[in-house]
């Protein structure tokens, strides 16, 4: 209700404001003033009014840029991050520059150059060696912006070598699922196909193929018995013929997928992708270790997501039918930016980019990077896709590193550093 | 004049019927003169307008205090989809669809193109009339049409469209993902076939007239740089239009037909589909082949429009005149080589990221040269501050802050955190959305008296003119600093994220001056609809302007020129001529012995 009276109040001070002018209107009308004479007092009026806000609009910039300076993303949590947010810093300068002298040259001119009876303005239709000026100029200063652009671009996106820590990220409505790839270091097959209640990533192993047709076998029995024993409406038995077709055509396509897993298992043996997934971790949860090179591999499920870690500067989409990569290198623990942002609650956050649907807006996983230790004994306690029959899980290793919060204080210092630097 | 019934037109209620009239329907219907045609877009646009505003303003309120009530969006959106006013977040998501959709293609493409194209192309270049005046008049009907299912979309079950005015699929393909991509999805994307079809029609008419109705003497170097805008953005949407059209086509057989173009491998609501084969990616490549030169197709009219009228007001001819033309023709040339840098994070090959980083930035140089030469042209002048004038400065403003953040997000390295968050928001908000809504309301004052015969009122007009400056960037300002902070767009709120709990404030001050610049249009509907009826009434040259529409008489008629149609002997910026009794020399005034051309 109230609202609709702020509404109310507004539109009555609208029309208020309009009735004025149309007092003036008429008043001027009598003076015979026409409307599209501007009067000198209001040539003045607004040729001041561009200086007036020229000067707010400078004292709005910098009080946002003051008091929301230090309540940005804080110093870079990864490698190539740090490379980027120099990057960032050197356009800043240039659009500063071009920011203020093109404003303010704008503005100045707008306001000193009102009409005034009797004063002509300088007939300047052009001038090639200005507009040479001004075309080389930019040309020149977007060159260098473009080449170290496109330096760092490169750097980031190599698809790297050596050693680095494989995970995969799998986006579905609405939440994150972390694969890795277990004891082997190698991500098994997937395929859509084979999802199910304990299958969300779709892992393809003999196992999972085989619970999978049981299931589609059991629902086609189960159809054809009530289609044999039901009395059913015409609509109904068509839909559960429908369905059938489905089924069966659902069969056909992992029954394809079985050949082939077995070819590709006969031709490889152990190194087969399909002999890769039941040691296979799939967690809700997200660890990286600490200065290690990390492969993200990110898919989707259903629509498009995008994996986006604004603490790491890194952003990919998650694409249903392909797989997407990211490459990145955690530099600041989580404890370490804990006492960087003075937040002991602080953690890195994963968070969906691309509109998704309903709850896209809170379609998050946590990040933890810690030492390489901790990362280690955190990995051993999680339990493989399908444990393997009659083994017992190891226990796990208890000789937790004691030096661990030494090195996060250090690390925190050097952090501190290179905030300051910048 | 006999018995007067309200209109049965919804599009623009103030034409009155009238029943004894026949000539009623042929002459504010179903006209085929450009004028009215033109009159007819501005007021559908305008209304369209209307209803994309009080979205924002509808998701904003959301924004700034999530999960509170508002008896405001209960009333416009009832107990379905604002339960005790507090806005459904499927809803949400559709309101900040539609209000792009409206915003970008019925405001500032159908709206903006279909009003200044339609009425001054025809005046300016010295013609009767468009080549095809039954074309386009078809072209405002199916404008028309398009806008009636674009709202009808509003009331179907599932709501409207909800997946983004980029419609990207999957989202925008599966019904199950979210429940506008059903029966509101489909209007979606019938109401978008058919405004390309009219937006086709209007383009090629407006082409063809521009090259081959052009008066004696007026020569391609004479005319108004208006004139060079509309042609070009024209041929724009006639080459990147279709594009749409085909996109949109696959996606609604992907919807309805089973095929997969743009769909594979996808596991959803239990159930594992049978597409496989096609790729998202496809829809995104297709869709910013149109949605990059669109950008410029909204954005190049109102350039035009600000040429002419900073010219004028200015007293002084536009400086760089072939320098303005061609940074037109290099931007529309370029704007079909960088679509790829929507899509720098997609997985696409990094490599042609690169590619797109390049010829993006390249737009940077024609853009930097436009402004360059609109200061110089206000250096030394005598400016009249008519409240076009005002817009048409603000909208250099604009185009200088918004253009600059433009080099930012061109960058694919400094792209990868900061793509569809805020900033880009912000960014495009200001140089596309607020240039060209800049550019459209500089052209309503200035082109108001040609249009309706009568002048709106000025002080209104400066009213409108700085409150709707200072809330745009009030409004669009802060939203830098939100995206910088890492706060994603298209979300219905983010208290689930404590990182942006430090700039959250922000969206409260977006909201309130949201609220201002929303509130400030209310001076200019009123001016606008007082104006057409009780305005005072105009003279033939209110601005002391050079070109042609203001040789026609006040009163409209058909043929435009009641006489033989007028020749043109110099381009349209002899203002302040040295050696000339008046600061204006209209374009049909003959070169005197010894006078140099320009």
């Amino acid at each position: 209700m109230t609202n609709i009276l702020i509404v109310l109040a507004l539109v009555l001070g609208v029309l208020a404001i309009a009735q004025l002018a149309r007092v003036y209107e008429l008043t001027s009308r009598l003076r015979g003033k026409r409307e599209e004479d501007i009067s000198p007092g209001d040539n003045r009026l607004n040729a001041a009014l561009w200086w007036v806000f020229m000067v707010v609009y400078y004292i709005f910039f910098f009080w946002l840029f003051f008091r929301y300076r230090d309540r940005m993303l804080p110093i870079s949590g990864s490698e190539h991050g740090e490379a980027l947010d120099k990057l960032l810093n050197f356009n800043w300068i240039i659009l500063f520059i071009a920011f203020f002298l093109t404003n303010t040259l704008l503005f100045w001119f707008a306001g000193k150059y009102y009409f005034r009876q009797g004063r002509r303005a300088f007939y300047y239709p052009h001038n090639n060696k200005l507009e040479l000026l001004w075309t080389v100029v930019p040309a020149a200063v977007l060159a260098v912006i473009i080449i170290y652009g496109l330096r760092t671009w490169n750097e980031i996106t190599e698809p790297g070598t050596g050693d680095m820590e494989v995970v995969e990220l799998y986006a579905k409505q609405f939440d994150w699922t972390a694969r890795y790839p277990g004891k082997d270091g190698m991500l098994g097959a997937t395929d859509f196909r084979l999802i199910n209640g304990t299958n969300p990533l779709g892992v393809v192993t003999r196992e999972t193929v085989a619970t999978r047709m049981q299931e589609l076998a059991d629902e086609l029995a189960e159809i054809e018995e009530r289609l044999a024993n039901e009395v059913l409406p015409d609509d109904q038995v068509a839909e559960l013929h429908d369905r059938t077709a489905y089924l069966q055509r659902m069969r056909g396509r992992i029954t394809d997928l079985r050949t082939e897993m077995e070819q590709d298992i006969a031709e490889k043996g152990e190194a087969s992708p399909y002999l890769a997934g039941a040691d296979d971790l799939v967690i809700k949860e997200f660890h990286l270790p600490l200065r290690k090179e990390a492969k993200l591999l990110i898919r989707s499920r259903d629509v498009i997501h995008s994996m986006y870690l604004p603490h790491m500067r890194a952003q990919m989409n998650a694409v249903p039918g392909m797989t997407t990569t990211f490459r990145m290198r955690p530099t600041v623990s989580t404890d370490s930016m804990r006492i960087v942002t003075g937040n002991p609650e602080f953690n890195y956050v994963l968070l969906c980019n691309k509109i998704c649907g309903a709850s896209h807006y809170n379609m998050q996983m946590d990040l933890v990077v810690e030492s390489q230790e901790a990362y280690d004994q955190w990995m051993a306690g999680q339990t493989p896709f399908q444990a393997p029959a009659g083994a017992e899980e190891a226990p796990a290793d208890e000789a937790a590193p004691a030096t661990e919060e030494g090195t996060a204080t250090e690390e925190a210092a050097d952090a501190m550093a290179a905030m300051n630097e910048n | 004049m006999g018995a007067v019934t309200t209109a049965a037109n919804p599009g623009h209620a103030h034409h009155e019927e009238h029943h004894h009239e026949e000539s009623f329907v042929s002459k504010y219907i179903f006209s085929h003169d450009h004028k009215m045609i033109s009159k007819q877009f501005l007021v559908t646009a305008v209304f369209m307008a209307c209803v994309a505003v009080m979205m924002s303003i509808l998701f904003r309120l959301q924004l700034a205090w999530p999960g509170e009530g508002f008896a405001i969006t209960n009333f416009f959106l009832g107990d379905k989809w604002a339960p005790e006013g507090v806005l459904n977040p499927n809803m949400y998501l559709a309101l900040v669809t539609i209000h792009g959709t409206i915003m970008v293609f019925f405001v500032l493409t159908g709206g903006l193109s279909g009003t200044f194209s339609n009425l001054l192309i025809p005046l300016q270049v010295g013609a009767r009339d468009m080549a095809s005046g039954f074309i386009n008049m078809l072209s405002y009907w199916f404008f028309f049409l398009s806008s009636v299912l674009m709202l009808a979309s509003l009331f179907v079950e599932g709501g409207p469209a909800s997946s983004g005015w980029t419609v990207y699929p999957p989202l925008s393909a599966l019904p199950q993902a979210i429940p506008g991509s059903g029966a509101g999805m489909t209007l979606w994307l019938l109401s978008m076939a058919i405004f390309i079809a009219s937006s086709l029609m209007g383009g090629l008419n407006y082409v063809v007239t521009v090259l081959n109705l052009r008066t004696k003497g007026m020569k391609m170097t004479r005319l108004p740089l208006t004139i060079w805008a509309f042609l070009i953005t024209a041929v724009l949407g006639i080459l990147s239009f279709p594009v749409l059209l085909s996109a949109a086509l696959l996606l609604l057989m992907d919807r309805s037909m089973g095929t997969s173009f743009y769909l594979s491998d996808i596991h959803i609501a239990g159930e594992a589909l049978e597409q496989t084969g096609g790729s998202p990616i496809l829809f995104q490549h297709l869709f910013w082949f149109l949605g990059h030169p669109e950008v410029y197709i909204v954005l190049l009219p109102a350039l035009g429009i600000t040429s002419e009228i900073i010219a004028t007001n200015a007293r002084k001819p536009i400086f760089g005149y072939r320098a303005m033309i061609g940074s037109i023709l290099a931007i529309g040339f370029l704007s079909f080589i960088v679509w790829g840098h929507h899509m720098f994070v997609t997985g696409m090959n990094p490599f042609l990221g690169s590619v797109f980083v390049f010829t993006t930035l390249l737009i940077a140089i024609p853009s930097a040269v436009k402004v360059f030469n609109y200061i110089t042209t206000l250096w030394r002048g005598n400016l009249v501050m008519t409240p076009a004038m005002l817009f048409s400065i603000g909208l250099v403003a604009t185009f200088i802050a918004g253009g600059l953040t433009g080099i930012i997000l061109a960058d694919s390295a400094l792209d990868i955190n900061v793509h569809d968050t805020y900033f880009v928001v912000a960014h495009f908000h200001i140089v596309m959305g607020m240039s060209a809504i800049f550019g459209m309301f500089a052209g309503i004052y200035h082109w108001f008296p040609k249009m309706y015969g009568r002048m709106m009122n000025t002080r209104l007009g400066y009213a409108h003119f700085w409150l709707t400056f200072i809330s745009a960037f009030g409004v669009f300002f802060p939203m830098h600093y939100i995206g910088l902070a890492g706060a994603p767009r298209r979300y219905y709120e983010y208290s689930s994220f404590p990182f942006l709990d430090s700039v959250m404030d922000l969206n409260v001050l977006v909201t309130v001056f949201a609220i201002i610049g929303g509130m400030a249009q209310l001076i200019w509907i009123y001016n606008f609809f007082y104006s057409i009826f009780r305005g005072p009434k105009a003279v033939q040259n209110p601005w002391k302007s050079n070109t042609l529409e203001w040789t026609t008489p006040v009163e409209h008629v058909h043929g435009n020129w009641p006489g033989p149609l007028p020749v043109v002997y110099r381009w349209p910026y002899d203002y302040s001529k040295p050696g000339k009794e008046h600061d204006y020399v209209p374009q049909t005034v003959p070169i005197e012995d010894g006078e140099e051309e320009h």
